[in-house]
């Protein structure tokens, strides 16, 4: 392989033109069977993933599903306008970021800290056992975990309610009022995804020498030193990484678990840019409108998670690519 | 030089502060584990305790006149059932294309000597950063007729960028070049080599593919909530949807009177019977899962 790239770099500009040609087929045909082998991904993601993106251009159009895509009217922005100037722009704007902001605050930590606490264990078989314990819930359908929120937190049978009213309080229709949404959210998230988290953290502290710590020890530092002085900093390009997904991400708030919680009552807190798509879209059938409204959450996805990986890469010279 | 007389072997710490860290530590990972551990017992209780007990809010930690009723009721259940078959169904079929797809796509992807390796890893990576939506999805999915069939369940989320990247890592360090080239030497072609040599070596990464995607595959509603319409046809998650979330609970065949008694528990027995698959595969799954994000990590 360096061979072929010293030659190439050998040989003047001028005359290379025919014989690059010649080098490139001999390549290719060197590589016909990996092509044959690659030709299936790579035809799902054609049809799955760019014919969609393709398609994504009936947010310009008057989409009618009699005439297709293309015969369709072009109007230009007129969805997107539409969008922007309907009451429900801001509060889906608005509840997005708080949902998405908050998971952030509070569930991305979450992980590292585990971590860094698993990692202080020295009992192997504790260790262990809490390991099996906390990766639990990652392997529990969403549903099952939302009917779980829903059951625990129900104002008639659910402990949540029984503990408040054994204390003197009265009940609490979690579900339905719209201000606690976001805790009921982000609470469930920290539960089910906290453990799992953890494990990109922990792997990463597999790398740290040991001796590195012994060193430490011999310079009288405590436990709590250590972790801010070694252990963290060996994470952080890791801890740089996941954040850069998680707020280019920002945007980006999982559908699933949102349809899974919120009913009407909730809208006001509840209610987001996937989910509103989904109603009208598909509920609703107006194709062109809910399009508009997908396309501006991917275009705004995009922007953030380029902007967000340019600043980080200049910050901190870590990036995703 | 003076040190030394205060420490043991490299290691073990004795000072205060430090086993009151210790202990401090072990005491917050406890109530973590409790705090994870209570709601899905709680949940496995209820499923086998009487209804009446379960609404009148005496199941707190263990069953409370413990039976098997509310299982009845739902193997009883033909719409669960089916449902069950339905899953098994798609689990099966999902699984057993992503991962050959999967497991056939890394590999072109790991060889360096691979012309257009940068074009195809390029072309998989800005799927995962930008997509068409959910609405162009469904019209794809509709125009090619897929919509209410196995199909639109199984295709549409067939590759995960994510899995791909696992297993090119995987095989970029653990197929020795020496033994390509030998191969090569020997006159087999690609394909002969991935199945002669790479796939009998790579068993481990695909047992993690398998268990990867047939969790995702048993877990996932949202293609048969998005583009399922007959109900004969859905999966087990989208029937216990209906049941757990929109709580309609008048099945089994329950007198009016019993309905709502019955219904939380008939939640609970569901939710227990959805689960208990993945439970008893979690000790593997533990297993090849932590070492799939361990190889995912190693940076792609």
């Amino acid at each position: 392989m360096q061979n072929i790239n010293t030659v190439k770099n050998a040989i003047p500009q001028v005359a290379v033109k025919g014989l690059k040609w010649e080098k490139v087929k001999k390549k290719i045909l060197r590589s016909k069977f990996l092509y044959l082998m690659i030709f299936p991904s790579f035809l799902y993601l054609i049809i799955f993933h760019y014919v969609p993106i393709y398609g994504a251009q009936i947010a310009f159009r008057d989409f009618s599903p009699f005439v297709g895509v293309l015969k369709s009217s072009w109007v230009g922005f007129q969805y997107f306008s539409e969008f922007f100037s309907s009451v429900y722009f801001w509060r889906l704007i608005r509840n997005t970021l708080v949902l998405s902001c908050s998971s952030i605050i509070f569930e991305f930590p979450a992980p590292i800290l585990l971590a860094l606490m698993i990692n202080e264990v020295r009992n192997n078989k504790f260790k262990k056992s809490i390991q099996t314990i906390v990766y639990l819930p990652h392997f529990i359908s969403i549903v099952v975990i939302s009917g779980l929120v829903i059951s625990m937190l129900s104002p008639t049978t659910g402990i949540v309610n029984e503990v408040i009213k054994a204390l003197g309080g009265n009940s609490i229709a979690f579900m339905s009022e719209p201000k606690w949404f976001p805790a009921i959210y982000v609470g469930s998230g920290i539960w089910q995804s906290t453990g799992w988290g953890s494990i990109i953290y922990l792997a990463a502290m597999t790398g740290i020498d040991p001796t590195m710590y012994e060193s430490a020890v011999i310079d009288g530092a405590s436990r709590y030193k250590q972790i801010i002085y070694i252990t963290i900093p060996t994470i952080l390009p890791t801890i740089v990484i996941m954040l850069i997904m998680r707020i280019g991400g920002v945007f980006n708030v999982g559908f699933e678990k949102v349809m899974l919680l919120y009913n009407p009552l909730t809208y006001e807190t509840a209610d987001v840019i996937s989910t509103y798509v989904y109603r009208r879209g598909l509920q609703g059938m107006e194709y062109s409108f809910a399009s508009a409204v997908g396309l501006f959450n991917s275009v705004l996805n995009l922007i953030m998670i380029v902007s967000f990986n340019g600043i980080c890469r200049k910050v901190t010279e870590t990036s995703l690519w | 030089m003076v040190g030394g007389e205060n420490m043991s072997v490299a290691g073990k710490r004795i000072t205060i502060g430090d086993r009151i860290f210790d202990t401090i530590i072990i005491i917050i990972l406890c109530i973590a584990g409790m705090v994870i551990l209570y709601p899905l017992l709680l949940v496995v209780s209820g499923s086998f305790s009487s209804p009446f007990a379960l609404m009148s809010g005496q199941v707190v930690l263990f069953p409370v006149e413990p039976t098997l009723k509310l299982y009845k009721i739902v193997f009883s259940h033909p719409e669960i059932m089916r449902a069950y078959a339905n899953t098994i169904l798609y689990t099966g079929l999902g699984t057993l294309i992503s991962v050959s797809l999967t497991s056939f796509a890394a590999y072109p992807l790991s060889r360096r000597d691979f012309y257009g390796r940068g074009f195809f890893t390029t072309v998989l990576m800005i799927t995962m950063f930008f997509n068409g939506g959910m609405i162009p999805s469904f019209l794809l999915v509709k125009n090619l007729g897929l919509l209410n069939t196995i199909w639109a369940i199984v295709l549409p989320g067939a590759v995960s960028v994510y899995n791909t990247i696992v297993m090119r890592t995987f095989y970029q360090s653990n197929v020795p070049l020496e033994l390509q080239e030998a191969a090569e030497l020997d006159g087999a072609n690609d394909i002969q080599f991935f199945f002669k040599i790479v796939i009998p070596i790579s068993k481990a990464i695909l047992a993690v593919m398998v268990l990867f995607y047939g969790v995702s595959h048993w877990n996932s509603w949202y293609h048969a909530f998005i583009y399922m319409s007959s109900r004969s046809k859905y999966p087990l998650q989208l029937i216990l949807r209906e049941i757990i979330i929109q709580g309609s609970t008048n099945i089994g065949g329950a007198t009016t009177g019993d309905t709502e008694m019955i219904g939380e528990g008939i939640k609970y027995a569901t939710m227990v019977v959805a689960t208990v698959p993945i439970m008893c595969l979690y000790p593997f799954l533990q297993k090849y899962f932590v070492q799939g994000v361990m190889i995912g990590s190693l940076k792609g």
